[in-house]
């Protein structure tokens, strides 16, 4: 306490101090900041302020900057002082540079020529200071500008500096691991270092360098081992220990390195069992330090090859941690545990009970944690449980990030281990009523394909029953207030699909229904959209079967207000039911047959309907159209040239900055410009199809529905461009409605935010994982596969108590039924929903490759690969392309029915072809091959991806 | 990485010091520090001194009036960290002779000092409590 003033500091500076400490609320603090800030601009800038005064001024401007404020009209002296002569000046000043600035900041470059200087200094502690500087400031540009002299001080005779240099060369390695590939070696001689300090510093970087390579090093497992032994044994100085134990955080850093060197390598791990159970041996478990160094022990045993007496010590290791009523000690222990039960699901059996503690216990922390372990130990005859256990969790917290989490979760083990159809619809209809806007898109529309493809067996009854257990759920639902967007589209889809097929609820009743949902959401155009159509549907089942159906007041009302919707698609949707009330029977049922949402579209994509368009073109001068390849051949020479530029040349200007964007997607472009003129010979069909609402795609292939298929497949692409509201206008069409959109959305992504590349190594990952998986799944079958009979239950058993301790309370049983086959790892296998959006129904023939080569195919390099491809996988052709683009400009000139396919199509054309626009119908590219390429961009949105099928062939077994 | 960022804020909430070894802007570190200190102050004794926030976790020590709060990767030994905080508290100790609050804030520097020797790159480098001190003893004498 006495310190206060003694050390020469001024009154002024120790006011400043008094008051902060003194100031009761944020608002009395922000006030006496802003006022030190003003007084500091005006000190700061006077004439000939003494050094040591100016030290001051730097330290006020660090707690201006630590209290939130904005500091940057003193960051200038804090650089200049770190010129100072004086250490103690020049120290505080690297001090103020590091906490103001990032690597990136302008004025770094003034501070690497000091630094240079620093590092050649005689005093030890300025070469020191300087390198604790490097640590924060130098960034990849200026590495090569000290990194010769660090090199050189690794070598430097006191400690101290040699150790900071290690941990420059570290953190070079982290910003840019290329600029010390060549220097590696050093790091293999300073482990070896006479002083523990260095050594203990070495381990850092080798521990990163081991993360990313564990085969390069393994000649260093002896090493690391016999370090670890000696440390154990007291070898090192006791200035090292920390409450009587020897150095613990070198040993805990030793552990982390041995349990990757021994992952999966038996003889690696071999050589460490002896010192690791010497450690449990001597484990030291009434202070936390000792503990945790036992609990880096227990991962290090559970990622190494296992040994079953390291295994026995770590299990009793971690009994010990859930049995006290130390609260950190049993976090401990749960995560000791998730680890342990990898190896060896029966751990988790005698532990039921604290782990059932844990899980009720008012500790949040805690809480999670028990959750992430029942997470790990999730298998088809607990998943109930656990999942509903969640889901009411997940109800009551607010923390949007764990709620998305947790909900993420409760939809992967709900996909991968449902019981039941039923279950999982109901399951999935607690996530969406309660976290719907937090989960994925991609999960709605599973659902809504789970529901229209039933059981994929012949068992139509059981498919019908599902459905109209989906429907009676819904109908109950959609009085909730507050429902998630995404869940309402699924009822909106389910009711229109299903809502009418077990002739319990009057049409009226349902479109009642639907039209209460329309209203209540005016602001949710998609939520509107999905209403609309289903209304269209359940009016065209009624025609069909031959019913009058009376037009509800409400419904004439939303049509009558969506006529006239800012929204065009919309406008489109309620034009296309106003037409379909006017079509005879036959007509609408080939527009909209029933249940049809399975049915394949099929799709020439030959286009050879527009042959005598596209000779007409050209007799009348249109210029012929160069095909794909050509195109974007040329753009990608380009693009390639301009990425080896930036590769060799990190340090220069870029100048290619401006070609980069991704190549033009295969321009669809040219014919839409046509003028109104050239396209009157063929846009006579479209006036006809103006009208007609967009028909259900029957299987066979008439004109009128392949213009519908060709609809779709364009709202797939559109949404690449387009604003996601279009992503609604696929469910206007009814048939393989959600497949579309899904695949829309999926497409948006793909182009939008990802490069191919990136996208190409997230697949990548997700086959390692995979592969990965299978590995273990069979691993973990072999290990305990024996043990898996005596706990299996019937999954039909809802929440009933299962295994063998019927006497415990129901969730213990969770516990007691993780040996079974199913490994737990297996959890970890499907990769998370959000980052994968390719996640959409896929039909499970298709090699998995496909979105990727098509994806490339859209962006250019390889279209022809590409081509053959998308038509293997999604069979479906689009004869009618023509009829529907000659519409597109004939709809807008006319301005009758706004076709928001065509507008918005328009809009998008210009992107590629930019001012020539108007002049490319007369001598635009070949309007036959750029469809072609068109429709190949669309089928990029229709490939599926081969995930789901996994899910749903788990399901149903 | 590890180690995320050191903070000490008093019992007010209000920051007493805060290093971070990734960087973020203004505006972020005050929100970050809004988030977690009130998440931690409410935490009673009997609760553990670990809480996960967004995709790191946070574990924390009540010294007296002064939280000290340690940002961490999931994948950190929580335990180890929870002495790592404690070795800080001895050192300080050390120099300051029983040290507390307006020490820290009347030599902030220092502490930042004692920090920079002990944690670097968000690695662990230096547990010895001479090691740490060594060179801050040295720079008061020779300033």
């Amino acid at each position: 306490m006495g310190s206060q003033g003694g050390w020469g500091q001024s009154k002024e500076f120790l006011d400043l101090v008094k008051s902060i400490g003194e100031a009761r609320s944020k608002a009395e603090e922000d006030r006496i900041v802003l006022s030190e800030i003003e007084t500091l601009k005006r000190r700061i800038a006077e004439p000939d302020v003494p050094r040591r005064r100016m030290k001051e001024y730097i330290i006020r401007l660090v707690y201006v900057e630590m209290l939130g404020h904005d500091a940057s009209f003193g960051y200038i002296h804090a650089v200049k002082m770190t010129h100072d002569d004086s250490l103690s000046l020049k120290r505080t000043g690297y001090l103020a540079v590091t906490l103001f600035l990032n690597e990136d900041h302008d004025l770094i470059i003034l501070i690497v020529n000091t630094i240079q200087k620093d590092l050649r200094s005689d005093n030890y502690l300025v070469v020191c200071a300087a390198l604790t500087a490097v640590c924060r400031l130098i960034n990849e540009e200026t590495i090569p500008a000290v990194l010769p002299q660090i090199v050189e001080l690794l070598g430097h005779p006191k400690e101290a500096i040699r150790k900071k240099a290690v941990m420059a060369l570290h953190r070079f390695y982290q910003r840019a691991p290329g600029s010390v590939s060549h220097l590696i070696s050093n790091f293999r001689k300073r482990l070896c270092d006479n002083d523990p300090g260095v050594m203990g510093a070495t381990l850092c970087p080798l521990f990163d360098l081991i993360t990313a390579d564990p085969s390069s090093y393994k000649d260093l497992v002896m090493s690391f081992v016999s370090i670890l032994k000696q440390v154990a044994e007291k070898r090192l100085p006791k200035s090292y220990d920390y409450h009587q134990m020897p150095a613990p955080f070198i040993q805990i850093k030793l552990l982390k390195i041995l349990a990757l060197l021994g992952s999966g390598d038996k003889q690696a791990s071999e050589q460490m069992y002896t010192i690791l159970s010497d450690i449990f041996r001597k484990g030291e478990s009434t202070s936390n330090i000792g503990n945790a160094i036992l609990y880096q022990c227990i991962c290090c045993v559970s990622s190494i090859y296992p040994n079953t007496k390291s295994l026995e010590a770590a299990a009793d290791a971690t009994s010990k941690f859930l049995k006290s009523d130390n609260h950190n000690l049993r976090y401990m222990g749960i995560d000791a545990l998730g680890r342990l039960i990898k190896i060896n699901p029966e751990i988790a059996e005698e532990h039921q009970l604290a782990v059932i503690d844990c899980l009720e216990d008012p500790d949040d922390t805690l809480k999670r944690k028990t959750f992430e372990l029942l997470y790990k130990m999730t298998k088809s005859t607990n998943v109930e449980v656990i999942v509903d256990r969640m889901i009411d969790y997940m109800i009551n917290i607010n923390d949007h990030h764990y709620k998305t989490e947790i909900a993420s979760r409760c939809v992967e083990l709900a996909e991968q281990y449902a019981p039941s159809n039923h279950w999982f619809i109901q399951t999935m209809n607690k996530v969406f009523e309660h976290a719907g806007d937090l989960v994925n898109v991609r999960v709605a529309h599973n659902l809504m394909r789970l529901i229209a493809e039933g059981f994929g067996e012949d068992d139509e009854g059981a498919d019908s029953q599902l459905r109209s257990s989906a429907v009676e759920s819904y109908l109950r639902i959609l009085g909730e207030p507050k429902l998630p967007s995404v869940f309402l589209q699924v009822i909106c889809w389910v009711l229109g699909e299903y809502g009418t097929m077990d002739g319990k609820c009057s049409a009226s009743y349902i479109i009642g229904k639907l039209c209460d949902v329309a209203e209540a959401h005016a602001n949710d155009d998609t939520v509107k959209a999905y209403a609309t159509t289903a209304i269209m549907k359940i009016f065209a089942y009624e025609i069909a079967a031959g019913r009058k159906v009376e037009m509800l007041p409400e419904c004439q009302a939303l049509i009558d207000e969506l006529s006239a919707s800012h929204s065009t698609d919309l406008q489109q949707r309620a034009y296309e039911l106003q037409a379909l009330m006017g079509l005879d029977v036959h007509a609408v049922e080939s527009v909209m047959p029933l249940d049809a949402s399975c049915e394949d579209i099929e799709v020439d994509r030959s286009l050879p309907f527009l042959s005598s368009f596209v000779q007409q073109s050209l007799e009348k001068g249109a210029r012929p159209y160069i095909s794909e390849s050509e195109q974007s051949g040329m753009s990608h020479v380009n693009i390639f040239r301009s990425q080896d530029l930036h590769e060799v040349s990190g340090h220069t200007l870029r100048f290619e900055a401006y070609q980069l964007p991704k190549p033009a997607p295969p321009a669809s472009a040219p014919i839409a410009f046509a003028p109104p003129t050239d396209l009157v010979p063929v846009s006579d069909p479209t006036y006809a199809r103006d009208i007609q609402p967009p028909p259900k795609v029957p299987s066979s292939l008439d004109a009128l529905s392949a213009d519908v298929g060709v609809r779709l497949r364009l709202e797939g692409v559109q949404k690449k461009w387009g604003k996601p509201t279009y992503s609604s206008s696929a469910a206007s069409s009814s048939s393989s409605t959600s497949q579309k959109t899904v695949n829309g959305a999926t497409h948006l992504d793909g182009v939008g935010s990802m490069s191919a590349q990136a996208r190409d190594n997230l697949y990548d990952s997700r086959r390692q994982q995979v592969e990965v998986s299978a590995e273990k799944q069979k691993l973990a079958a072999s290990l305990f596969g024996a043990s898996s009979s005596k706990n299996e239950k019937k999954p039909s058993s809802h929440k009933t108590i299962k295994g063998s301790a019927g006497n415990v309370e129901k969730p213990t049983t969770m516990v007691k039924a993780v040996t079974s086959s199913e490994p737990t790892e297996k959890t970890s296998v499907p990769p998370p929903p959000d980052l994968l959006d390719l996640g959409e129904p896929a039909p499970e023939t298709k090699p998995s490759v496909d979105p990727f080569q098509q994806l490339e195919g859209l962006l250019g390099p390889a279209p022809v690969q590409s081509t053959p491809d998308s038509s293997v996988v999604a069979g479906p052709r689009e004869p009618d392309l023509m009829a529907l683009y000659s519409d597109i400009p004939m709809t807008n000139l006319s301005g009758t029915s706004t076709n928001p396919t065509a507008t918005n199509f328009y809009a998008v054309s210009k992107n590629p072809q930019g001012a020539t626009n108007v002049s490319t119908l007369k001598k635009g590219p070949n309007p036959q091959d750029s469809l072609e390429k068109d429709a190949l961009a669309r089928q990029v949105g229709v490939t599926p991806s081969g995930k789901n099928p996994n899910l749903f062939r788990d399901l149903f077994g | 990485m590890g180690i995320r960022f050191v903070l000490l804020v008093n019992k007010q909430g209000q920051t007493r010091l805060a290093q971070y070894y990734e960087y973020l802007t203004l505006d972020e570190r005050r929100a970050l520090e809004g988030e977690i200190v009130r998440k931690c102050l409410a935490r009673t004794e009997h609760q553990c001194s670990f809480v996960e926030h967004r995709n790191y976790k946070v574990v924390y020590r009540r010294y007296a009036s002064l939280f000290f709060l340690v940002g961490v990767d999931n994948d950190e030994n929580e335990l180890a960290i929870l002495e790592f905080i404690h070795l800080l508290v001895e050192t300080m100790d050390r120099h300051f002779g029983n040290v507390c609050e307006l020490d820290i804030m009347f030599h902030l520097e220092k502490a930042h000092f004692m920090l920079e020797e002990m944690v670097m790159n968000g690695c662990i480098v230096e547990t010895n409590k001479q090691n740490i001190l060594t060179p801050i003893q040295l720079m008061d004498k020779t300033s």
